[in-house]
């Protein structure tokens, strides 16, 4: 078995033909992640004991001749800032170094429940806040195609891990294209569902507004397959959705004839050249495939940065109040109250989340509330808006993920309001709620792999899997170099 | 200029947040940068625009409620496993009060 290159299918068919059990498979995926993770710093911790007890389960259920459920004996990696009981979850954070969760999010739940075995947690940027891991209070990822390169973020870990060969699939969170991004900088399918699609409990929030839970996977299949095993209503989280989950998995023949494609001249300027020749190459492949593609506009794309930035600050400078030191494991000592919180958070928070909890803040407070919270809502509202009256004339958009691929580690650091710029193309979907994902479509000179972004109407996913996907078998990613 | 040093650690303060004096530099040359950057939101008339607080889809105004059942709770040694400080079945914090 070459755990590497190994699909939900062929781990299937390979436990259904007794070639390899799902205890041996736990074992050589954890063998093989541990002896990669030196390069990529991918994990931050690996969980054997859960692993093993989880594909034990798997193989007694096979032995007494049950059904082990859909993900049966899969290796997955979950983002450190998803919660599994009993299994640190440090939010690549400082303050939550030494957290054990008492218990497990519903996606994990639902997952395991279906057969899956979480290997091990993965590296992210602090509390999810990032476009690089480079803010990760346990040392940045590095990209499995370019040692010297971001995996892009936040959840770089879980997009390395997929790529990397070390799981099959992973969970990742998405609040800007924190999925998405680092899906498209590591090459591997990234995705986004509608806001609510997943329950986000035991997601440890960022922006409440704009969270998600998201799955990454070398195929189009197996993110698919990921997502309609945990999504659903929970009632653990009143904004998950009732809508029905559909079987994604069972909509992807292939044919998407007819398809009317928009592209946002707005996503297409000031797109680094390359990514544009890859993405441009892949709208040729759709064209083939009998896809109508038209030019669109989105025009309150250039106020997206700015409406974003302002939302998920405030929202996160709400979030992170909790970590005041009475609760989470770590406590700066002071004789006053106000002092054990203030110096709790300013010796635990990395240079970001301080930034973010500033500017969140500053835009919350007395005077400057209405200027630029409130502000940002109503231009939430046109964003989204306008990409309600796109979806009256098309039936998917496609656009690049990134202006660039994986830039080299510290280039941006030192520039927040470059790095955060460098999220134009995917916060926009966030905002309005729309589900999106990252297909790989080929390599820049260099071999850094780009993605194309779908997005669809709310709740389309089925649309935008099968688009990804008949992109996929068409070839899609061969077009590197 | 959006915000100066003194008001960058009038907002620390308010966000309870202890930062180094280079720290309090650093952040009012970055936070001026982008609050310029986000004024370009006030070029866009929003005066007829509702407010967006959320991703909302119809649904029964009941909807989210669940049945009226007790569920049990994860207990108070498992609420309190994560404390830095505990006793006597509470978290422990510095005095607040004097007596």
């Amino acid at each position: 078995m070459n755990v590497e290159s190994l699909t939900i299918e062929q781990v299937q068919t390979g436990l259904a033909a007794r070639q390899f059990s799902a205890v041996e498979l736990a074992q050589s995926a954890l063998k093989f992640a541990q002896a990669e993770n030196p390069k990529t710093n991918a994990y931050l911790h690996f969980c054997p004991e859960r692993a093993l007890a989880a594909a034990e389960r798997v193989d007694q259920k096979l032995a007494a001749g049950e059904k082990a459920g859909a993900l049966a004996g899969v290796p997955l990696a979950v983002k450190d800032v998803i919660v599994t009981e009993g299994v640190r979850t440090t939010c690549g954070s400082r303050l939550l170094e030494h957290y054990v969760p008492p218990y497990n999010a519903t996606a994990v739940t639902r997952l395991e429940q279906a057969g899956a075995v979480v290997i091990g947690k993965t590296n992210c940027d602090e509390f999810a806040m990032g476009s690089s891991n480079e803010n990760s209070a346990f040392g940045p990822v590095r990209n499995p195609a370019a040692l010297d390169r971001v995996p892009g973020g936040s959840s770089g870990g879980s997009a390395a891990a997929v790529a990397q060969g070390t799981a099959v699939v992973a969970l990742g969170s998405d609040t800007g294209g924190s999925v998405r991004q680092p899906a498209s900088f590591c090459g591997v399918v990234g995705v986004t569902p509608t806001y609510g699609r997943v329950s986000r409990y035991g997601l440890v929030a960022f922006a409440s507004s704009l969270d998600h839970i998201g799955p990454l996977g070398r195929t189009v299949r197996d993110a698919a397959l990921l997502l309609e095993t945990m999504a659903g209503r929970d009632d653990c989280d009143a904004t998950s959705a009732f809508a029905p989950v559909p079987r994604y998995t069972a909509q992807l023949d292939g044919e998407v004839s007819g398809t009317r494609i928009g592209l946002p001249r707005e996503y297409f300027e000031g797109l680094a050249s390359e990514s544009g020749d890859r993405i441009h190459r892949a709208i040729e492949v759709l064209k083939k495939l009998g896809c109508e593609v038209r030019d669109i506009s989105l025009p309150a794309t250039k106020y997206a940065v700015p409406c974003y930035y302002i939302i998920a600050t405030a929202e996160a400078s709400s979030n992170l109040a909790r970590y005041d030191g009475v609760r989470y494991t770590t406590r700066a000592s002071d004789e006053t109250l106000s002092g054990m919180y203030r110096g709790t958070r300013g010796e635990g928070f990395g240079a970001e989340c301080k930034r973010r909890i500033m500017l969140g803040t500053y835009v919350l407070s007395h005077g400057y509330y209405d200027a630029y919270y409130l502000k940002a809502q109503k231009v939430r509202a046109l964003i989204a808006e306008d990409f309600r009256r796109a979806f009256t004339e098309v039936d998917a958009i496609v656009a690049p993920v990134s202006p660039s691929p994986a830039f080299k580690i510290g280039e941006k650091i030192d520039d927040p309001l470059e790095m955060y710029l460098s999220d134009i193309y995917t916060i926009t979907g966030d905002l309005a709620g729309i589900p999106c994902m990252s297909v790989p479509c080929g390599k820049t000179s260099e071999g850094l792999p780009v993605g194309m972004q779908i997005l669809t109407r709310h709740f389309d996913e089925t649309g935008m899997f099968r688009l990804a996907d008949a992109f996929e078998k068409a070839g899609g990613f061969a077009g590197s170099n | 200029m959006k915000i100066s040093e003194s008001g960058v650690r009038y907002v620390a303060d308010l966000a309870n947040l202890k930062l180094t004096d280079s720290e309090i530099a650093r952040l009012a040359k970055d936070m001026d940068e982008i609050l310029t950057h986000m004024d370009a939101l006030s070029e866009l008339d929003t005066s007829t625009v509702e407010p967006m607080a959320q991703v909302l889809y119809q649904s029964e105004e009941t909807a989210t409620l669940r049945r009226d059942e007790i569920i049990p709770p994860i207990g108070n040694q498992a609420a309190l496993a994560n404390a830095p400080l505990a006793g006597a079945g509470y978290y422990k914090v510095p005095k607040v009060i004097e007596r």
